[in-house]
This record gives structure tokens, C-alpha cells and sequence, in this order.
């Protein structure tokens, strides 16, 4: 049977460099890079040359890169790391409601623990407005944390006017940059952000890599405490092969950028406009401003999942919605906070490209995909409509 | 313990939430860049510091000139000596 995978906001495949870069340190060059001795210099050399590679890939500085074992750990780390650092200057955050849950949950931490939290809005294609975050700051506001781009509707946000507004008052910046690092250019000095989460495997590295750039100078309360691995700042024996995989792949990412950008976006741009003519299936997120290997739709009258396997069945892997939700057989609260009415956010549908996906696979899916649809709505005790409409109205294909 | 107030740092390292033992490696990394007779400042919330910075400074031979409370951190003063 065919296989295609279309889901690489959820992981990606190792590139064949990376695995080779790593295999070392799988192997012979097992050190802890505390360690004295030889076995412990060369762990610690490999991982100071990831960092080197890491930083070149967001124009940062070795210095600033803190790796941690994922984006989630990362964006754990930023919230609650400048939320307690500064919570004498004040305890108000904004955050907004696109984020990922790791984000939204350290929020919601942080609200328990005395802190007020303000979840902005965001409009019917997931833009986060940089007017309302101005005016949702107050005297209290210590951090704003916005994702550069969201995983499950592929809306990239207007990030350097939000750290525009946020620097008139002086405030601190974490962006969620893990779907944008190494996907599209991600400058930290050009969006002027202070702290931004990556992820290795977001771009053909290992899963168990991350980082967090947290910009010089700036005071951080560690998330882990022990030894004094990252400079104090974050401690445990490191991850060296899944480092040193992160650094190549950064490496191999800032090489390769524009012509990865350059072979996906064709790709993406045929599935969004082939299936945009499919009957009542409706593209999410921004049509111009989204990633490049994203199309993500809600499909009317099915559901997510039903949709997922069969596609699975047929040799096609997706996703819907984000993993959290999709989990727990909730409706995705980023497309909620959208205003898609929750019956249509059920059926939502994420396909995200990568560099191993080829143009017959693209042309597999699509014809695949509209075959499923027609197969579930045959069945779909909704084929005749919905009844009485909820509030919110429909969701209409952007021109 | 001597409390100093407005020295003139040459060099200031800003350690504030790095975990312990960083207060000390820190000072021996900075350290080794100062010239003689230049000044430190180190700047840690951790409170072991208050002990181990003066004992660092008897142990290496550097001058120890005091320490400034900030309310949330201290900030510690050494001078560099030839050994």
C-alpha cells in the first residue's frame, strides 16, 4: 500500500545527516559532558558546536541558547521562568488563545498561583490583533507570549508588531516559534523577541531536542533545579546525541531553507485550492500569511477523527485538530477561539507537508481525501444539513 | 560581613537565579579575565554565596572588599590581587 505522511507538525523524519551525526554518541562517544576526562570533553565540545549551529540558525548568540528536551519544556520554562523573575514589577501576562496547551496550561499555572492572566482574541482566521494587545496591557504586565505561527491552522502571526507595542512599555516577549524554526526565516533580532522556543524535530532532527533563546542579560528562574548543566540555568544530564542531531539539522535547515520553502509551498497551494472546491469543506487560518507545507480545512457533516482513519486505511496520515484535543475527543479550542462553530470544528483536518512528500503523493491524497469525504457523508446522519444552526454562523472560504 | 555601597565595578556578572555551584565557577571564570587590581562585581540571589565568596577570596588570594544587600540579590565586591 501507498504511504504518504502529511503530518509533520505533529513530528518529522530524521534527514539521513542528522541520524549519521548522531550515531557517534549512541555509540563510542557515550560521555556526560561533566565529566573530567576525554570521554566527558568531546560530549561537552559536540554540545557547545550544536549550540554554535542552534544560534545560527535565529542570528542569536551561543550564550543564549538553552536546550531543553522539547518545545513544550521550553515554553513551560519562558512563562513561568519571567513570570517569577518579575512578579515584583507585576503579575499580569497575556498570552494568547492560539497558543499551544503548553503554553495556555503554564498560563493557567500561573494564574493559580496569584498571577492574572488575559487570553487574547483572535480573529476568524486566528490573527492575534497588535491594537488589542495594546490595549490589554496595564502597569502589571511583565510578559506576552504569542505564538509565531500556529500548528493547527498555519496562520503566521504579525509578531514584530506585537513586540513593537509590547517594547513601548518595556515588556518582555516569548514567542512559540516551534513550528516556524527551521520552516521559515526566524530572525530573533529582526522580530525583536525575548525569548523564543524551538524544536529539533519540527525540522528533520530528533524528538528529545529543543531549545529556549532567552536574549542576554535576561534574569530567568530555572524550571529544573540541580546541577549545572546550561550554565545553572537548566539542569540534568544532557541528551548529547539528540543535541548534536539538533545542530545538524539547524545547520542543514539555514542551508536549505528557501529551496525546501520553494518545493512545499507549490505542494500546499495545490491541496488548498483543489480542495477548496470541494462542497462545504472550508480552508482554516490565513490563506496569504500561513507556514508554507500547511493546509488545514474543516470539512462540514463529519467528523475529525472518522476522517483521520480511513485516510489511514487508505496509506494517508494526518491529523486533526491539535493532538491534545483530538486525544481527549474535544473540539479544538483554537478553532472555538476562531469562532468556527464547535459542530464544524469536529470536523477539522490538518495536512502538513515535508520535504519526503512528492508530487504524486499530492496528487494520491487528493484523490483519496474528497473520496473519503463522500464516503462519510453517505453515512453522516447530517447529510441533509445541520437543523437549527449554532450561534457563530458559518465558516466561509476566504477569497 | 562588610557592606560596602557605591564601588565601581570594572566587570559585573549578573548570575541572579543560576543554581548553585554557578556563584563560584562564574567568579573563577571572571576572575581569570580581570587585570590585577581590577574589581568584580557578582551579582546571585543565592544565599550560600554570603559564606562562600569571602572563603573563595581567602583560599585564591583575592581581596574580598564587601558585599551590597539589593533587597532580591546581593551583589559581592572582589579585587583582584596578584598571587
Amino acid at each position: 500500500m501507498k504511504k504518504c505522511y502529511f503530518d509533520h507538525v505533529a513530528t518529522n523524519p530524521l534527514h539521513p545527516e542528522v541520524l549519521e551525526a548522531m550515531m557517534p554518541y549512541l555509540k563510542e562517544e557515550f560521555g556526560n559532558p561533566l565529566s573530567v576526562y576525554e570521554y566527558g570533553m568531546r560530549a561537552k565540545s559536540a554540545i557547545e558546536t550544536a549550540r554554535e549551529k542552534v544560534a545560527g540558525l535565529v542570528n542569536a548568540k551561543s550564550a543564549e541558547i538553552i536546550f531543553t528536551a522539547s518545545g513544550a519544556e521550553a515554553n513551560n520554562f519562558a512563562l513561568r521562568g519571567i513570570a517569577l523573575a518579575r512578579q515584583n514589577e507585576g503579575k499580569h501576562v497575556l498570552v494568547s488563545k492560539m497558543e499551544h496547551h503548553s503554553v495556555l496550561n503554564s498560563a493557567r499555572f500561573l494564574e493559580k498561583s496569584g498571577f492574572a492572566v488575559t487570553y487574547l482574541p483572535v480573529d476568524r482566521n486566528g490573527f492575534v490583533d497588535p491594537d488589542t494587545v495594546k490595549k490589554s496591557i496595564t502597569n502589571e504586565t511583565v510578559l506576552i507570549s504569542v505564538t509565531h505561527a500556529s500548528s493547527e491552522v498555519g496562520t503566521i502571526e504579525p509578531l514584530k508588531e506585537i513586540v513593537r507595542v509590547a517594547k513601548e512599555r518595556n515588556i518582555i516577549v516569548h514567542t512559540d516559534a516551534v513550528a516556524t524554526t527551521g520552516n521559515i526565516p526566524v530572525d530573533v533580532k529582526d522580530l525583536g523577541v525575548d525569548l523564543l522556543s524551538m524544536a529539533a524535530h519540527q525540522f528533520y532532527g530528533p524528538k528529545g531536542a529543543a531549545a529556549l533563546y532567552v536574549r542576554q542579560g535576561l534574569r530567568i528562574v530555572p524550571l529544573i533545579y540541580g546541577g549545572i548543566q546550561e550554565s545553572g540555568r537548566r539542569a540534568g544530564t544532557e541528551n548529547v546525541p539528540a543535541i548534536v542531531g539538533m545542530g545538524r539539522a539547524a545547520e542543514l535547515a539555514k542551508a536549505e531553507l528557501q529551496k525546501r520553502i520553494d518545493y512545499l509551498r507549490p505542494l500546499r497551494d495545490k491541496v488548498i485550492d483543489t480542495m477548496s472546491g470541494v462542497e462545504r469543506v472550508y480552508l482554516t487560518g490565513d490563506r496569504v500569511n500561513r507556514l508554507p507545507a500547511h493546509a488545514s480545512f474543516c470539512v462540514e457533516y463529519i467528523e475529525g477523527e472518522a476522517m483521520l482513519l480511513l485516510l489511514a486505511a487508505k496509506g494517508v496520515f494526518s491529523a486533526s485538530g491539535s493532538a491534545c484535543s483530538s486525544k481527549a475527543l474535544k473540539a479544538s479550542p483554537v478553532l472555538l477561539s476562531m469562532g468556527i462553530p464547535s459542530s464544524l470544528a469536529q470536523g477539522s483536518i490538518v495536512f502538513s507537508l515535508g520535504m519526503g512528500n512528492a508530487p504524486e503523493d499530492i496528487d494520491y491524497l487528493l484523490t483519496e481525501f474528497p473520496a473519503v469525504i463522500k464516503r462519510l457523508r453517505e453515512i453522516s446522519p447530517y447529510a441533509q444539513g445541520w437543523g437549527e444552526r449554532e450561534e457563530g454562523g458559518e465558516c466561509t472560504v476566504k477569497e | 560581613m562588610k557592606f560596602v555601597e557605591n564601588v565601581k565595578p570594572d566587570v559585573t556578572t549578573d548570575i541572579v537565579y543560576m543554581m548553585c555551584p554557578m556563584h563560584l565557577l562564574k567568579l573563577e571564570e571572571q576572575m581569570r579575565e580581570l587585570e590585577q587590581g581590577q574589581i568584580l562585581e557578582i551579582m546571585t540571589d543565592y544565599d550560600g554565596a554570603l559564606e562562600d565568596i569571602p572563603d573563595w577570596c581567602e583560599k585564591t588570594g583575592n581581596e574580598f572588599l564587601g558585599m551590597e544587600d539589593s533587597g532580591d540579590f546581593f551583589k559581592f565586591y572582589i579585587r583582584k590581587r596578584a598571587r
